[in-house]
């Protein structure tokens, strides 16, 4: 255990220096000791969860997340398809930003989901409508949505209301700048929870897995 | 700089100046940075309200007559740079309009890009009537804040957040190319609202804060690129991190000779003003977001609460933490701020 915590400390450390060949290493060593989903569990997700936190409390920055969170990805991209771990009986899940050219949120959540092993369509920039009508399509069980404006949060009461409408009971996870400044705005614009950062973000798709 | 005039009224901008010298003025001076609700008072929708400069003058003048605050704000929207260079605007009935598509997307368009010139650019001509406009109006009694996103945040408008970011890891030519002719617009944009009247800039950099760009090389170029900016500016400036976290860097934003600092909600605003003490004056920091659901009750508290961290021995404006109210945030909070900073914020302060 005590090994454990100083790979994914130091696997951190590499992380939060952009240090690629470093964070490689150290990868590598866990994958070849077990197994792939040990490699996710045991390394890929405590270290997010810890930049995560750290970009809670202000010690570590936006870009690092979004450098580490990069890395990862490209991490698990060269881990063979046959090894990559699949979540068992994950939900059918996308991630959409409303109404916004800033895409980072976005990019840094699909970024650490794909390192975890998840599938899920990418919706890219829509509206409400769109969102609601895509997600009907497809059959979407959890939609991920980042909003950067708060008139982009506000919109997510609109596709609550359309989905509502149809009878679906797709769960919506919400992050983005104003649910982070307004920790009561994720209920008002009626989504199931809410990421402040992509390790949250994880938990929360989690926890409506269990629920659902 | 000016002493306070015991009992007597003061000019907003009698106030504003004294509290900047680090002298309590008669009361403390608030900056509601207002820019789509000025629409509102005129019955205008957003994008209609700024098309026009004298549409923007009578709504800011309106809005100050309504909640008697200590500045007039000509700036209009962020995404107005981005259409300067070129690029889209996307407009939306109920929140400031959104930079579109980016601009830059190869090598080449950064080699490629031209600083635009400020004369010939019909939205920031408007923005230069405005200042001109109201410079004529509150002639030297209510400051007029110009307004400039810095040289360093620019980019995320200009090329998004995460090209921009990889960018600045890995490509250090480009990203000096890329701050040589921001820094050259951002420059130009600034004396031209200065020489148009303009009292003070706002210099809006949020990606200089500890809470967008890390310790290292890349805060470091912020901060390089922030100290030769400024001193190209004729005016006293303020450094703005729009919602990004301070304290950090206080004594970088210092370094920069700004004259105050917008800070950060998620701070503690006495921490900052500590921190500051005596050499920059600090700005802040209703959390705009959530004052959309405040009640006036809420309001007048969160007026006392600021009042008592920050406004002793003056160097304190009161004023939101991102540099502009939201559409959302209803006049009846509005009034119910501008009503308890008159009751609270009255020197000699009292017990909050």
């Amino acid at each position: 255990m005590i090994s454990q915590k100083k790979e994914v400390q130091t696997f951190v450390a590499k992380l939060l220096r952009t240090d690629r060949l470093g964070a490689e290493e150290i990868f590598n060593a866990v994958q070849e000791q077990g197994s792939m989903p040990q490699t996710v569990d045991q390394l890929i997700l405590p270290a997010l969860e810890t930049i995560g936190q750290g970009w809670e409390k202000g010690t570590v920055a936006l870009a690092q997340v979004y450098m580490s969170s990069r890395i990862c990805e490209e991490l698990m991209i060269h881990v063979p398809l046959s090894t990559a771990l699949q979540h068992p009986g994950y939900p059918r899940m996308a991630i959409a930003v409303l109404d916004d050219y800033h895409l980072l949120g976005k990019i840094i959540v699909s970024a650490c989901l794909r390192a975890s092993g998840y599938a899920f369509q990418d919706y890219g920039r829509v509206t409400s409508q769109e969102l609601a009508c895509k997600i009907k399509n497809d059959s979407i069980e959890i939609i991920l949505v980042s909003a950067l404006m708060l008139r982009s949060a506000l919109q997510i009461k609109e596709v609550k209301r359309l989905l509502v409408e149809a009878g679906s009971p797709t769960r919506i996870v919400v992050g983005g700048a104003p649910f982070r400044f307004d920790p009561l705005l994720w209920k008002e614009v009626g989504a199931d929870a809410m990421g402040a950062n992509a390790a949250e973000a994880l938990s929360a798709i989690s926890s409506c897995i269990k629920t659902m | 700089m000016m002493g306070k005039r015991q009992g007597a009224i003061m000019t907003a901008m009698e106030r504003v100046l004294t509290t900047l010298g680090y002298q309590e003025p008669d009361r403390v001076p608030f900056f509601l940075l207002l820019t789509m609700h000025g629409a509102r008072e005129l019955g205008l929708g957003i994008q209609e309200y700024f098309a026009k400069a004298e549409y923007v003058v009578e709504g800011q003048l309106r809005m100050r007559r309504k909640y008697g605050h200590d500045c007039l704000n000509p700036f209009c929207y962020a995404a107005m740079e981005i259409e300067a260079f070129g690029g889209e605007v996307i407009w939306f009935e109920d929140g400031p309009p959104n930079s579109g598509e980016p601009i830059i997307k190869t090598a080449t368009d950064i080699f490629s890009l031209q600083a635009p010139e400020v004369h010939s650019s019909p939205c920031l001509n408007r923005v230069l009537n405005i200042i001109h406009s109201l410079k004529e109006q509150a002639r030297d009694e209510v400051p007029i804040i110009g307004t400039v996103i810095s040289p360093f945040s620019l980019p995320v408008m200009q090329m998004g957040f995460s090209a921009y970011i990889e960018l600045m890891y890995e490509q250090p030519e480009l990203f000096d190319r890329l701050m040589e002719v921001n820094q050259e617009f951002c420059v130009n944009w600034a004396n031209a609202q200065i020489q148009a009247g303009a009292t003070a800039i706002c210099y809006f950099d949020p990606l200089t804060s500890p809470t967008i760009t890390a310790p290292g090389v890349h805060l470091e170029k912020g901060f390089a690129v922030a100290r030769q900016t400024l001193a190209r500016i004729q005016s006293p400036t303020a450094f703005h991190l729009a919602s990004g976290r301070t304290l950090a860097v206080v004594d970088d934003i210092i370094a920069t000779g700004s004259a105050a600092l917008g800070v950060s909600t998620t701070e503690d605003l006495g921490e900052v003003k500590a921190a500051c003490q005596g050499r920059m004056a600090v700005l802040g920091n209703f959390n705009g977001i959530e004052m959309r659901r405040w009640t006036p009750q809420q309001a007048e508290d969160k007026v006392r609460e600021a009042v008592a961290k920050a406004a002793a021995g003056g160097g304190f404006i009161l004023s939101d933490n991102h540099g502009e109210i939201p559409w959302q945030v209803s006049e009846e909070v509005l009034l119910a701020l501008a009503e308890a900073v008159h009751t609270w914020g009255r020197y000699p302060l009292v017990d909050c």
